[in-house]
């Protein structure tokens, strides 16, 4: 089962972030909220609308930009956006408008009549997010849209989103990028296994992380042992092992990592490697799953 | 972006309907020739060697001409209407996924599936128009050959050619793309040969076990049907029961269609 009890609310006009590793349901979770997957059991409404009585209805109102481009690639790039404008009855001279606005927001004016395949990734990528927007949907889903994008394409996309909230739209978006939820979403939903872990906005949620630095240690041995004995270290507010891997939260930052090197060697173990990791949203992830997101 | 209204306004689903229509007739423009290609091959060749060399080297008497003109135009039609829809369902369907934006199209999704199936339809009717006169070129005058059953001639190739559409929408969602080349061998060229098009039903006579064998199959009912409205000389199955048969397996293969559809587009 990819979901299990999933409940959210999504306010219009929000940015909304699905967070969580790969497999975690998010793109089930898309599938569902855009009619494209029909639901074992429970139910869930778009714009007011059933997703399962009422799709059409749903469709109308929704714009989905893809995990993966999947352009019709029987057309070029503007006819991709003037027949879904068609699809959706928009009239021919406002659909030539709106395409070659969206043409030229994207930067792909110059692949107006290029076959797809002549296309990058990236300006694949871009021709759908036009494709989404050009009947002017109340709602925008968008899953994990920067995978795959150079940073400063992702930087510009972050830009273009961010104008669309602007004007009004409720955008959902998923991703397993840490830092684009946090930029982004008005509120994040952290899920793992279908299941809904934690949902606030960035601030609240950063707060919501155990305190202090994270310090992980990757030993050459179960690291449970060590686990134990540092949860009696003075400023340590919480360690825990995952395999070879010891994790412990303290307020003492760096200056903790010396004292449990100290620990792990007097037990008889070795140190690997140690990362730190200020309180965040990938620090409230690993305390509540266990595990890192990518 | 200033019309924000634009969104929330219902549209009819004929509106969208057309506008999936226009899709597939300007893909169909841009593959032309290849459709034309693909279409006529298969029925040239035949005709080439069945309808010209054999009769002119004395292995076939003349008269068979009059029995193989009507079937290669049913097998031309059947081709056409099957291959132009199962072969894109396939493609889009598989790792492309470029069926997406179609089933995002603010209408049931049956309606996009029926869209598909009516494209299909148009190109079984083009293939039929197109090889006609082609054959009649090749293979010379032929004994008994009428247009006086023109009527007839056109519900048995409307009623063909959607039935085969829907068939080939079955075929091409019910099947994985590895498997393409499979339907191919086991479902396309067996009905080919054994739906009565290179010969009259009633010269099966001698194998009654086959000539009642082959009654499963569709094509049987659109060869007879043709041979019934074009060469009515030639022994052929009587136009009610040909229609009949034929309402019946249209009504079947958009069932199985339409559903089988369905089942692929919603996970």
């Amino acid at each position: 089962m990819a979901l299990d009890g999933l409940d959210l609310d999504v306010n219009q006009g929000e940015f909304f972030g699905l967070l969580g590793p790969n497999g975690a349901g998010k793109t089930t979770t898309i599938g569902i909220l855009t009619t494209r997957v029909r639901p074992t059991a429970g139910d869930a409404r778009v714009a007011g609308a059933d997703v399962i009585t009422d799709a059409v209805r749903v469709r109308r109102r929704i714009g989905v930009v893809p995990q993966r481009p999947n352009p019709d690639r029987s057309l070029n790039a503007e006819e991709n956006l003037l027949f879904h404008a068609a699809y959706f009855g928009l009239d021919r001279a406002v659909a030539q408008r709106r395409a070659a606005e969206l043409l030229a927001q994207f930067d792909i004016a110059d692949k107006a009549l290029s076959k797809i395949d002549e296309m990058s990734g990236g300006q694949q990528q871009r021709l759908m997010i036009a494709r989404a927007l050009i009947h002017e949907p109340e709602v925008l889903f968008l899953d994990e849209p920067t995978v795959g994008l150079d940073p400063q394409a992702r930087l510009a996309l972050w830009d273009v989103l961010r104008l669309l909230q602007s004007q009004g739209r409720t955008i959902i978006l998923t991703t397993h990028y840490m830092e684009e939820a946090d930029r982004l979403c008005d509120r994040v939903a952290i899920v793992d296994h279908g299941r809904l872990l934690a949902i606030d906005s960035p601030a609240a949620l950063k707060r919501r992380a155990p305190g202090g630095t994270l310090v992980e240690i990757a030993v050459d041995r179960d690291a449970a042992p060590f686990a134990e004995s540092a949860r009696a270290l003075p400023n340590v507010e919480r360690a825990e092992a995952a395999g070879a891997l010891l994790r412990v939260y303290s307020p003492l930052g760096g200056s903790i990592v010396a004292r449990l090197i100290q620990l792990v060697e007097e037990r008889g173990g070795h140190v690997k490697n140690i990362t730190l990791a200020e309180p965040s949203l990938e620090t409230l992830f690993v305390s509540l799953t266990g595990r890192k997101l990518d | 972006m200033s019309e924000s209204s634009v969104e929330a306004r219902a549209v009819p689903s004929s509106t969208v309907f057309v506008a999936l229509l226009r899709r597939d007739v300007r893909v169909a423009i841009k593959e032309l020739p290849f459709f034309l290609v693909r279409t006529i091959m298969q029925p040239l060749l035949f005709i080439i060697v069945f309808g010209y060399l054999l009769p002119k080297m004395g292995f076939v008497r003349g008269g068979y001409q009059s029995a193989l003109l009507p079937g290669v135009l049913a097998v031309s039609l059947t081709l056409a209407a099957v291959q132009s829809v199962a072969l894109p369902m396939v493609q889009e369907f598989g790792w492309t996924r470029e069926i997406e934006d179609r089933l995002l199209a603010p209408v049931p999704t049956t309606v996009i599936a029926a869209e598909k199936i009516i494209a299909g339809v148009v190109q079984g009717l083009i293939a039929a128009a197109v090889v006609l006169p082609v054959a009649r070129l090749i293979m010379g005058p032929i004994a008994g050959l009428t247009l006086a059953h023109a009527g007839e001639m056109l519900v048995i190739t409307l009623l063909g050619a959607s039935a085969f559409s829907a068939m080939g929408m079955w075929l091409g969602t019910a099947i994985e793309g590895q498997q393409i080349g499979l339907m191919f061998s086991v479902v396309i060229a067996p009905m080919l040969f054994f739906g009565c098009a290179y010969y009259p039903w009633r010269g099966l006579d001698v194998v009654p076990v086959m000539k009642y064998a082959v009654l499963i199959n569709p094509l049987v009912y659109v060869a007879e049907g043709m041979r019934g409205a074009l060469t009515p000389s030639i022994p052929h199955m009587a136009f009610p029961v040909v229609v009949l048969a034929l309402l019946f397996i249209t009504t079947f293969f958009w069932h199985f269609g339409l559903k089988s559809f369905y089942r692929r587009a919603i996970g």
